[in-house]
């Protein structure tokens, strides 16, 4: 079955969304990310959406499962590189993500993630 | 209102709604529509295509590009389902009879310039969009 990679990079875990993802895809993604961070003890997690053109309500649903899975998993997680016009459609669906930290892209990413644990 | 091209697709696998993304993508920009607007009308689709597979069991979308005097995409999504027994319910936000965020039916609605469904209980379901270039 066609798997979304997860890297692992120090204390971190690198995930870039680069295909359209059909529903069970983005299902198979979450429950791989969480498996990975119980495994790693990763403290962090960095999605990069930048390739998605578009983000409807189960993508966005994902994503915040992501970041709530991960938070009780003691794992920050940060969405970067959202496309502006996704952004825009998003919140006129109605969806804000909610708990999700995000940043324009992987270096802000990255410092967040660093600072936010730094801060521990 | 002129209608310059039609097609359907078969809405029956997840995969199918993947393909209705990229069509309508592909049609959107075609016509000239801007990066927002083409991104509103894919995840409006995105979420209509959904509904027609999980809800409705299946069905199919047809979409018709529309000339004259303006330029604009209509899609319409049907399927033979159980049908909607209450609409003004299901399109509120937060409401739904499944595992989403009950944000499809009225978050397309919001995302495109005019929308209508039509459902009989037991019959099917009908939603129709259309976004203006």
């Amino acid at each position: 079955m066609e798997k979304i990679p997860i890297l692992r990079m120090g204390d971190y875990l690198l995930v870039t969304i680069q295909v359209d993802m059909h529903d069970r895809l983005a299902m198979a993604l979450q429950d791989d990310l969480t498996k990975r961070i119980s495994e790693t003890s990763a403290h962090g997690v960095l999605i990069d959406i930048s390739s998605l053109e578009m983000v409807d309500s189960f993508i966005g649903r994902m994503l915040s499962n992501i970041a709530g899975m991960s938070r009780v998993l003691d794992a920050e997680t940060v969405v970067v590189g959202m496309q502006p016009a996704v952004a825009i459609t998003l919140v006129e669906l109605g969806l804000s993500l909610p708990g999700i930290r995000t940043a324009l892209n992987v270096d802000a990413g990255m410092e967040l993630l660093r600072s936010s644990m730094n801060g521990i | 209102m002129v209608t310059v091209s039609t097609e359907t697709i078969a809405l029956t696998s997840e995969p199918d709604v993947v393909a209705v993304r990229r069509r309508v993508r592909e049609v959107s920009a075609k016509l000239g529509f801007s990066l927002v607007d083409q991104t509103k009308v894919v995840t409006a689709a995105s979420e209509l295509a959904r509904n027609t597979l999980i809800y409705g069991g299946g069905g199919t979308m047809h979409m018709e590009t529309l000339n004259g005097p303006r330029v604009g995409l209509k899609l319409i999504f049907e399927d033979n389902g159980p049908g909607i027994p209450n609409i003004e319910l299901a399109l509120r936000d937060g409401y739904t009879t499944g595992t989403g965020l009950g944000l499809g039916l009225g978050g397309a609605k919001r995302l495109a310039n005019e929308f209508s469904v039509d459902s009989r209980v037991g019959e099917g379901t009908k939603v129709m969009i259309t976004r203006w270039k």
